[in-house]
C-alpha cells in the first residue's frame, strides 16, 4: 500500500513539476517576443506591428524601412542573440562548478574576452571573424590558466572564484590599457568593453553571434542532461554513466565560444551571465535543465534593459550599465542570504 | 619572495627580525624611494640631465627641460603622498580585519569615496578639492562598513573569501552606478578616464595642499594604534586580555585607515592592489610587528607608486599609462599568488 502511495506522490510532483517548467518556459518565451517586438516598434517614432511586420518580410515601407530595418531590428536581434549565449554561458559554467559565483563575467572570462576583442578592433584592426575568433583563444586560454592556477589537491571553487575575480581586474585593466595606448580613450569604447554596450549595431556584427548560437547551443543542449548529472558530483555523475571528462571539455568549449562571441559584438554586458542562471532556477523550480529557462531569462534581461537603457531616462544608457546596476544589488542579495544560511559559497 | 599571510598565530620567528637587518633594510628602501623620485623628475617624454634638475629645483625655469622638472614635480609629491597612505591604509586594514586580502581597491573603498565623489559632483556642483575629501571619506567609510557588514555575517564570521566576495561585488555594483551617474552630465563625464583608472598625471600643488592634512592626520592616528594592531594580531581575546580596548582600536584604527584611502581616492582616483602588495612585501623583511611595519610600508608604499608612475610614463613614450593601469598588472598576479597560498579552509 505505502509504496503505492508513495509512487503515486513522487509521480504527482514529477507531473507538477513538469506542468510548472512547461509554463514558465512559455511565459518566458512569450516575454521575450513581446519586448522584442516591442523594442522594434517604440523609439523616436512609433511603428505599427503591420509596419514592422512588412519591413521583416522584405517590404519597403517609407521611413519604417531604414528605422526599423536597419537601425532598430540589428539592435534587437543582437540583444536577443547575445542575451541567449550569455544566458547559456552563463549557466553552464555554473552548473558544471557546481557554485553561482562561478559565472564566466565574475571569474575573468567575458573579460579576457572583452580585452582580447579590443585588442583585436583597435590595435590590430581585424575583421568581425578575426576578432571573434581572437576572443574565443583568448577566452579559452584565460580559462585554462584560471583552472590550473586554482588547482592544488584538487580544484577548489572558493580559490578559482577569487582566482579569477583576480584575473577579471588584470584583464580588465588590460582593456583600459589597449583604450588608453591606442588613444580611442572616450566614454563610448570605454563604456562598450568595460561595460557592454548594444549602441551601433549592425548586421555585421549581429550574423557571426548568431552563427555562434546555431553551432554551440546545440553541442550544449546535448551536453544537458550529462551537465545535470555534473551537478551531482563527479563520483555519483560517474556512477550514473557519464563520460566526466569529454562533457567537461565539451561544454567549456561550447560554453566559452558563445560567451566570446557575443563578447566580443557587445562586450562584457554585465552579470546577465551571472544573473539569468539563479532566476531562471527560481522560476522552474528544481529539476530539469536550466539551459533553456536561462537563455530566455539571459535574452529577456538584455531586451528589457536595453529598452530601459534608450527610453526610461532623460539620458541613454548603454546596456551594461543598467544590468551593472540592477544586477549587482542580486549579488550582494546573494551573498547575504548565502551567508546568513551559513552555507560556504 | 613568498608571501605570508597576516599573522595567523604566533610564528616567533618571524615575528621579530634582528634590529641590524630592520635597520639595512630601512635604510634600503629611503634609497630606493629617492632614486624613484629623482628618476620621475628625470624620466618622461623627454629626458632631464642632472644639471637642470638641480637648477629646476634651485627656481630656474629657463630651459625646455627645467620646465619639465617643475612640471614633474607635484606628480612626483602625489604619487609618494598617495602610495604612502594606499600602503598604510592597507597594511592598517588587513591589521584589523585579521584578513590578508584587505586592500582598499579589493573591498570597493575606493570605489565608494569614487561613487560619493560623482553624486556630490552632479547633485550639489561640489567644486574644491576640500569639499572632495570630505565626501570622498564619507563614502570611503560608508562603503567599508557595508562590505564588512556583509562580508561578516553568518557562520565564521569574516573568512578573507566573504570579505573579498562582497568587496568585488560591491566594487561591481559601485562602478556601474558610478557610470550610470556621471554618464548623463557630459562636463564631467569627459574626464572619465580618472573615474575609472587612478593615476597622478594631473597632479597640481593646490590639490596636494588641500589634501596634505587629512593624509597626516590619518598617517598620525595609524601610527599611533602601531601597538594595538600587534596585540589585535593575537586574536581578540587574547588582546583583551593584554589591556586592550578592542573595539575601540579597531575603530580608530579602521577610521585612519578610511580617511588615508578616502583622501588617497578624491586626489588620485581609484587605484587598486597597492595596499596589497606592500605590506605582504614588507612582512618578510622587517617582520611582523606593527611598530616597525607601519613606517616601512608607508615609505615603501611611496616607492612602489612613484615606479609605477614612472614605468607608466616610459614604456610607451610619448603616451602615458595611468599609475592604476600598472599597479592592477603587477598586483592582480599578487593577489593570485596569495590565494594560492592560502588553505581552503582559510578562505
Amino acid at each position: 500500500m505505502s509504496t503505492t502511495t508513495t509512487l503515486e506522490a513522487v509521480t504527482r510532483g514529477r507531473i507538477r513539476r513538469g506542468r510548472r517548467r512547461r509554463a514558465v518556459l512559455t511565459g518566458l518565451a512569450v516575454a521575450v517576443a513581446v519586448v522584442f517586438a516591442v523594442s522594434l516598434m517604440v523609439g523616436q517614432t512609433f511603428y505599427p506591428p503591420a509596419d514592422v511586420l512588412a519591413v521583416i518580410l522584405g517590404e519597403t515601407v517609407p521611413g519604417a524601412s531604414f528605422t526599423v530595418g536597419e537601425l532598430r531590428l540589428p539592435r534587437a536581434v543582437l540583444a536577443l542573440v547575445t542575451g541567449l549565449c550569455f544566458g547559456m554561458g552563463g549557466v553552464t559554467f555554473q552548473a558544471m562548478l557546481r557554485n553561482p559565483l562561478a559565472s564566466p563575467d565574475i571569474i575573468g572570462i567575458s573579460s579576457a574576452a572583452s580585452a582580447a576583442a579590443a585588442f583585436g578592433i583597435i590595435v590590430l584592426n581585424l575583421g568581425e571573424t578575426g576578432v571573434s575568433v581572437f576572443a574565443i583563444v583568448a577566452a579559452l586560454g584565460v580559462a585554462v590558466v584560471i583552472y590550473l592556477l586554482s588547482f592544488k589537491d584538487g580544484v577548489a571553487g572558493t580559490r578559482l572564484v577569487l582566482i579569477g575575480i583576480g584575473m577579471a581586474a588584470m584583464l580588465n585593466s588590460a582593456t583600459s590599457y589597449v583604450l588608453n595606448q591606442a588613444g580611442q580613450w572616450d566614454l563610448q569604447a570605454a563604456t562598450r568593453w568595460l561595460n557592454g554596450s548594444l549602441n551601433g549595431s549592425t548586421w555585421d556584427e549581429t550574423v557571426p553571434v548568431l552563427l555562434a548560437l546555431a553551432v554551440f547551443g546545440p553541442v550544449l543542449l546535448a551536453q544537458a542532461r550529462n551537465l545535470t548529472m555534473l551537478g551531482l558530483g563527479d563520483d555519483a555523475a560517474a556512477a550514473l554513466g557519464t563520460r566526466l571528462e569529454r562533457t567537461r571539455l565539451l561544454s567549456i568549449v561550447a560554453a566559452v565560444g558563445l560567451i566570446a562571441f557575443a563578447t566580443s559584438a557587445t562586450g562584457p554586458i554585465a552579470f546577465v551571465a551571472f544573473l539569468a542562471g539563479p532566476i531562471a532556477v527560481r522560476l522552474t523550480g528544481p529539476g530539469g535543465s536550466p539551459l533553456v529557462p536561462s537563455a530566455l531569462v539571459g535574452a529577456l534581461l538584455v531586451l528589457a534593459a536595453d529598452f530601459l537603457g534608450q527610453f526610461a531616462f532623460d539620458t541613454r544608457f548603454p546596456v551594461g550599465v543598467i544590468t551593472g546596476v540592477l544586477g549587482a544589488p542580486y549579488l550582494i542579495f546573494l551573498l547575504v542570504r548565502t551567508n546568513r544560511a551559513g552555507g560556504s559559497l | 619572495m613568498t608571501p605570508r599571510p597576516t599573522p595567523s598565530g604566533p610564528d616567533v620567528a618571524s615575528l621579530r627580525r634582528p634590529a641590524r637587518v630592520r635597520l639595512a633594510w630601512l635604510l634600503a628602501v629611503l634609497a630606493v624611494l629617492a632614486l624613484v623620485m629623482l628618476a620621475s623628475v628625470a624620466f618622461g617624454s623627454r629626458v632631464v640631465g642632472w644639471a637642470d634638475i638641480t637648477a629646476a629645483l634651485g627656481g630656474a625655469d629657463e630651459t625646455l627641460d627645467q620646465a619639465a622638472v617643475i612640471k614633474r614635480l607635484p606628480r612626483t609629491v602625489l604619487a609618494v603622498l598617495v602610495g604612502a597612505a594606499l600602503a598604510l591604509s592597507g597594511t592598517v586594514m588587513q591589521g584589523v580585519t585579521r584578513n590578508p586580502l584587505a586592500d582598499p581597491g579589493i573591498l570597493g573603498v575606493n570605489m565608494g569615496a569614487m561613487l560619493a565623489i560623482a553624486v556630490a559632483m552632479v547633485t550639489v556642483g561640489l567644486s574644491t578639492a576640500t569639499q572632495y575629501i570630505w565626501v570622498a571619506i564619507a563614502g570611503a567609510a560608508i562603503s567599508t562598513l557595508f562590505v564588512y557588514g556583509v562580508g561578516s555575517l553568518g557562520r565564521g564570521g569574516a573568512t578573507p573569501l566573504k570579505i573579498a566576495l562582497a568587496g568585488a561585488a560591491t566594487s561591481a555594483a559601485l562602478a556601474s552606478l558610478v557610470v550610470a551617474v556621471v554618464l548623463p552630465r557630459g562636463d564631467i563625464a569627459e574626464n572619465f578616464q580618472s573615474w575609472q583608472v587612478g593615476g597622478v598625471g594631473g597632479a597640481g600643488w593646490e590639490s596636494i595642499v588641500q589634501v596634505l592634512p587629512f593624509l597626516a592626520g590619518g598617517l598620525a592616528v595609524c601610527l599611533l594604534c602601531a601597538r594595538a594592531l600587534n596585540s589585535l594580531a593575537l586574536g581578540d581575546e587574547l588582546a583583551a586580555g593584554l589591556g586592550e580596548r578592542v573595539a575601540l582600536v579597531r575603530g580608530v584604527a579602521a577610521l585612519g585607515a578610511v580617511v588615508l584611502c578616502g583622501a588617497a581616492t578624491a586626489v588620485a582616483g581609484p587605484i587598486a592592489f597597492v595596499g596589497l602588495i606592500v605590506p605582504h612585501m614588507c612582512r618578510l623583511l622587517v617582520g611582523l610587528d606593527h611598530r616597525w611595519l607601519l613606517p616601512f610600508v608607508t615609505l615603501a608604499g611611496a616607492a612602489l607608486l612613484t615606479a609605477a608612475d614612472v614605468v607608466g610614463r616610459v614604456v610607451n613614450r610619448p603616451d602615458e599609462i595611468e599609475a592604476g593601469i600598472i599597479t592592477a598588472l603587477i598586483g592582480a598576479p599578487f593577489f593570485i599568488s596569495i590565494v594560492r597560498r592560502q588553505k581552503v579552509r582559510e578562505l
